[in-house]
């Protein structure tokens, strides 16, 4: 390895000489050794980018190389970790430097003395290839950590394997070319790890939310955009997923958020229980908390420190949802480095490459056919904030290019306390077509019939609003009227949703779909109603519907939907 | 002893270049004698062809013959407990003809980065006396919550009124108040010292003072001293720090010109491109660390250039900070004091800090009601004034008079008045007392029961 000389420092960015590093090596700079990247090289000169603050660095100074990437190291342990933007354990750190986080600390992303059991699921004789699982390790009661062939390795036949407790260093099978394999992988985690093929975005993530599943869906492997502005009711709304998505592990990604937010995160989410299995909900999670004081540079690798730890658990079969919270933070220290690079500004200060940036990141996700058989699949969920809540800026239209769903939450929804606070009018989700086979195989042929005939109901709503608004409800002829209370139902007995309420907090998609079918019946039944020449009065009041009302707080809720449309016929039928 | 150069081969603006140095480190603190006089300096760019030194006191005076010293060591701030009552520069030399501070312990000024791990959730009521903050944007111990005003406005006695009466309710504990001016008049200065001198507030406050006729670099030191001071004060001696700082705006001014004279590339309106990350260091220190006494609560004054909200630096803070307090000027033209509008104002961590045995149970649904019919009765004013009072409905207009007395009961007050928090939600339920009881969607009824001023006459016979 060479050792080169620091040339020049101004703020987090270092030019050296003498080094052979390549792109995006890591480098050791300064006699502290500080953990840097290399990002840019030019005649014998190298552009150096330092995760940590370079005060005190001096011309002169060595600059160490490691001969590989920036990587994350993947293996057991990794779980309920909470990391730094370069896979450091916080809890770790506080143990080293106290409460403040001080300069030149490595510590490892996972425990190297720690012994787990190690249950290989081949034997001695068996091929294995890249990415198959030679054994398991029970790396918390209910998920089974996979141990696997790396990829890109040219894997054999075992020669031999073992069985019992090792650490993650330790071997636990040998191949025939004597290649030893122990359960530790490192990955740069600017590359993606590699699949056989991406899948089409066939199967929905389902969330429980039916504002979510019934009209703005994600797909597993998906990728979704939420606003992150003030007091929309994004925490609620991220809280409401980890619990409720049917993934296996959930990573969360805090790039260059508020501290005292992390606080009450890190204080939370240990306390939030799994609502299907009745563990902690960070037993299946992984936290990356890199807030904005800390250095710029982490904060710019945090995002693809978290997208590797999340590919690695998709390589396992898994289904992972990773949340970024916030892409604006990150893109934000993407310009900050450009800038300290002088490099030629794109649109608003922000570099060129934005949005290929933004594009290799999103396409990072999605559901796959794995290197070791079987799916799995990376659903992202990204936070956008934008400066003065102005959307038509270069984060924002770059994200909404490369995502397929938006999620506006709403901060007029929130201060009216309607929750799920997503904008029924603003949001979308382009994978509509993609899901309804499975949605008309799995719940109901009319599942995207419904939706469609329910959003064109609240369109119409909105363009009535403003009319009623100038001139009274009691204006409009009694079909509108009777419109604006159909909406009316569908905003707040479906739409809105309790995440307090023990039932209604997770509705299935059968319910879902009954409900909705149940509001729309009503719709039927009014208009036939208002041909019969009945009063908007009478229709509004049947007894019936504000029954109906009530049933999203059922948990066996079939029969007593039954009861309220038998009713409601009984209702209908009695009208003269 | 360290070489002195005389080796300046530039001077631009704050920033000198010198040259032929031996290896100088980043940040590293300069010390520039010329004449009798001794200016500092801290190190921007260092390479080995040349140095690139930012001058604190400003480069007037300086020549091609000014004697540099690089000291190899970045700039520490000394801390002991006398510093308390002190009144200092804004590069921290003593201002109020005393003595210099004699260190007990001397501390880098940069901050380092309190680990997300070590943090502890703020959840500690503050009781400021003003209505518009404890009723209905509450500050809690550890919160950073900037004020948002423009202008002409009186953003500085605000500020002075919660730094007089801002307390914990229950036991007495030991706090400071630090206070860091930057770029502030004479004339403004004065008024603070005045203040803190008759209300006796110097002897637990320590200030930190650049005017506006002072160097601006001098400005980039100033808030990193208040915060080294600050942190110190709350986690080695284990007090309450409340630190106010005005006026950012002047801070990030500073940042621009700095960066325009090193001529980098800039960012939106020529604010540099670091500026989020700069202004979150600053931001980012305050907090409460678990098994640490202590706390450190913000209060950092800016100044919106043409009150525009969307402006980088209120924009940038918002984003960093946990919430705003925004003055007004429509209500300050009315003449209401302090004139705060609940409307855009939000507290981000008020609700870790309210309701039972923080302040009382009904605080959230009183704050919900009395935002959401000002709210709307701020809105009706608009209908009002098209269609006349008369022509609104009988409900339209109670709720368009609960909004004008909002104004000139809850949010009104002396600059002196110091309410308790059970005061202000008294006169919040007063105002909503005037309101049919069906209208109070917001609150429960067993608080109306307990709270109501109908109910609590009868309970009491």
């Amino acid at each position: 390895m060479e050792v080169g000389k620091v040339k020049r420092v101004a703020g987090p960015v270092v030019q050296a000489t003498g080094l052979k590093a390549s792109m995006y090596d890591l480098v050791l700079v300064g006699e502290e050794g500080l953990m840097s990247e290399v990002i840019g090289i030019s005649g014998n000169k190298h552009v150096i980018q330092v995760y940590e603050d370079t005060g005190g660095v001096k011309p002169g100074e060595p600059v160490k190389e490691t001969g590989a990437p920036l990587v994350a190291q993947l293996g057991p342990g990794i779980l309920t970790s909470i990391y730094d933007g370069i896979q450091r354990p916080l809890t770790k750190l506080a143990e080293a430097s106290g409460d403040f986080i001080s300069r030149g600390l490595f510590v490892d992303g996972v425990d190297h003395k720690k012994k787990w059991e190690f249950k290989p699921v081949v034997k001695k004789g068996d091929t294995v290839k890249a990415g198959q699982t030679i054994g398991e390790v029970q790396e918390q009661l209910l998920i089974k950590h996979k141990i696997m062939v790396p990829p890109r390795s040219k894997g054999g036949t075992i020669k031999e394997i073992y069985s019992g407790n090792f650490t993650v260093d330790e071997t636990v099978a040998v191949l025939e070319d004597g290649t030893k394999l122990n359960m530790l992988q490192k990955w740069p985690v600017r590359q993606a790890r590699p699949t056989i093929k991406k899948l089409a975005p066939t199967i929905p993530l389902r969330t429980g939310q039916r504002v979510i599943d019934g009209f703005f869906s994600l797909a597993k492997g998906g990728t979704a955009a939420i606003p992150g502005g003030f007091g929309t009711g994004k925490t609620v709304m991220q809280q409401t997923l980890s619990k409720w998505a049917d993934v296996d592990i959930v990573v969360y990604v805090g790039c260059g958020e508020r501290g005292n937010e992390m606080a009450d995160l890190l204080h939370e989410f240990p306390e939030l229980v799994d609502p299907r299995t009745g563990r902690p909900l960070m037993e299946r999670s992984i936290v990356f908390a890199n807030t904005s004081n800390m250095p710029v540079a982490a904060r710019e690798a945090s995002i693809y420190t978290g997208m590797t730890v999340s590919e690695y658990y998709r390589d396992m079969g898994y289904d992972v949802m990773m949340t970024a919270d916030s892409t604006s933070r990150w893109a934000e220290a993407m310009r900050e480095l450009a800038s300290r690079l002088e490099e030629m500004p794109g649109e608003e200060g922000y570099p060129a490459y934005l949005g290929a940036r933004l594009a290799d990141f999103y396409e990072r996700a999605g559901r796959a056919d794995i290197l070791g058989g079987g799916q799995g699949s990376v659903s992202v969920v990204g936070a956008v904030s934008p400066p003065g809540g102005d959307f038509t800026e270069p984060v924002t239209q770059n994200t909404l290019r490369m995502v397929k769903v938006f999620w506006a939450l709403d901060s007029k929804l929130t201060q009216r306390r309607h929750f799920p606070s997503i904008n029924w009018l603003d949001s979308y989700s382009l994978y509509d077509k993609d899901l309804e086979p499975w949605f008309v195989e799995n719940v109901n042929p009319d599942w995207n019939k419904n939706k469609r005939r329910a959003m064109a109901i609240l369109q119409e709503n909105a363009e009535l609003e403003e009319i009623v608004m100038l001139v009274g409800s009691d204006a409009l002829p009694e079909d509108q009227q009777i419109t604006l209370e159909v909406a009316r139902m569908i905003i707040n007995f479906w739409l809105a949703q309790s995440a307090m309420h023990p039932v209604d907090t997770f509705c299935p998609y059968k319910k879902q779909f009954e409900l909705l079918a149940a509001i729309l019946k009503y719709r039927d039944y009014a208009v036939e109603a208002l041909q019969k020449g009945i009063s908007v009065e009478q229709i509004k009041s049947v007894p019936s519907k504000d029954a109906l009302a009530k049933v999203r707080l059922e948990s066996e809720y079939e029969p007593v939907l039954q009861k309220v449309m038998a009713q409601m016929d009984a209702d209908f039928k009695g009208l003269k | 002893m360290t070489k002195e150069y005389k080796t300046i081969t530039e001077i631009k603006g704050p920033l000198i270049f010198v040259e032929k140095t031996e290896p100088v480190g980043y940040n590293e603190l300069v010390e520039i004698r010329t004449g009798g006089e001794l200016k500092r300096g801290q190190v921007l760019d260092t390479s080995d062809e040349i140095v690139v030194v930012q001058v604190f006191e400003g480069t007037g005076g300086l020549s091609k013959d000014s004697a540099v010293r690089f000291t190899g060591d970045v700039i520490k701030m000394p801390l002991s407990p006398a510093i308390v009552g002190r009144v200092l520069s804004g590069s921290g030399r003593p201002r109020d003809g005393g003595p210099e501070i004699v260190p007990e312990v001397m501390r880098g000024i940069a901050g380092a980065a309190i680990n997300p791990a070590s943090r502890e959730k703020p959840r500690a009521f503050i009781q400021t006396g003003i209505s518009t903050i404890d009723g209905t944007n509450t500050l809690v111990r550890g919160q950073k919550l900037p004020i948002f005003s423009g202008a002409g406005l009186p953003h500085n006695d605000v500020a002075l009124q919660i730094a007089r009466q801002a307390k914990a309710l229950g036991e007495a504990e030991s706090f400071a108040v630090i206070f860091c001016a930057m770029g502030i008049t004479n004339e403004e200065a004065q008024h603070f010292l005045a203040d803190f001198e008759r209300t006796g507030a110097l002897e637990r406050a320590v200030v930190f003072l650049n005017l506006a006729d002072d160097p601006a670099v001098e400005r980039i030191l100033t808030p990193r001293l208040g915060l080294t001071t600050a942190e110190y004060l709350a986690f080695d001696l284990d007090m309450h720090v409340l630190i106010i700082y005005t006026d950012m705006t002047n801070y990030c001014e500073s940042l621009r010109q700095m960066g325009a004279a090193r001529e980098e590339v800039p960012g939106r309106r020529g604010y540099p491109g670091y500026m989020y990350t700069d202004l979150a260091i600053q931001y980012e220190r305050a907090g409460i660390i678990r098994g640490k006494k202590g706390s450190i609560t913000q209060f950092p004054i800016l100044t919106m250039p043409g009150d525009d909200i969307t402006h980088p630096i209120p924009d940038l803070s918002g984003y960093i900070t946990e919430g705003q307090i925004i003055v007004s000027r429509e209500l300050h033209r009315k003449g209401i004091y302090p004139p705060i509008d609940i409307r855009p104002s939000l507290s981000r961590l008020m609700n870790s800090g309210i309701g039972k045995g923080h302040t009382r149970e009904d605080h959230r649904a009183v704050s919900d009601q009395l935002y959401a019919y000002y709210a709307e009765g701020n809105d009706l004013r608009g209908l009002a004034a098209i269609v006349g009072k008369e022509a609104l409905s009988e409900r339209d207009k109670l709720v368009l008079e609960f909004a004008d007395k909002f104004e000139k009961k809850f949010v009104n007050q002396g600059r002196d008045e110091d309410r308790s928090i059970f005061e202000t939600l008294q006169i919040g339920w007063e105002l909503l007392a005037d309101l049919p009881e069906s209208m109070l969607t917001r609150i429960d009824d067993k608080y109306i029961k307990q709270y109501h001023p109908k109910y609590a006459g009868t309970a009491k016979k």
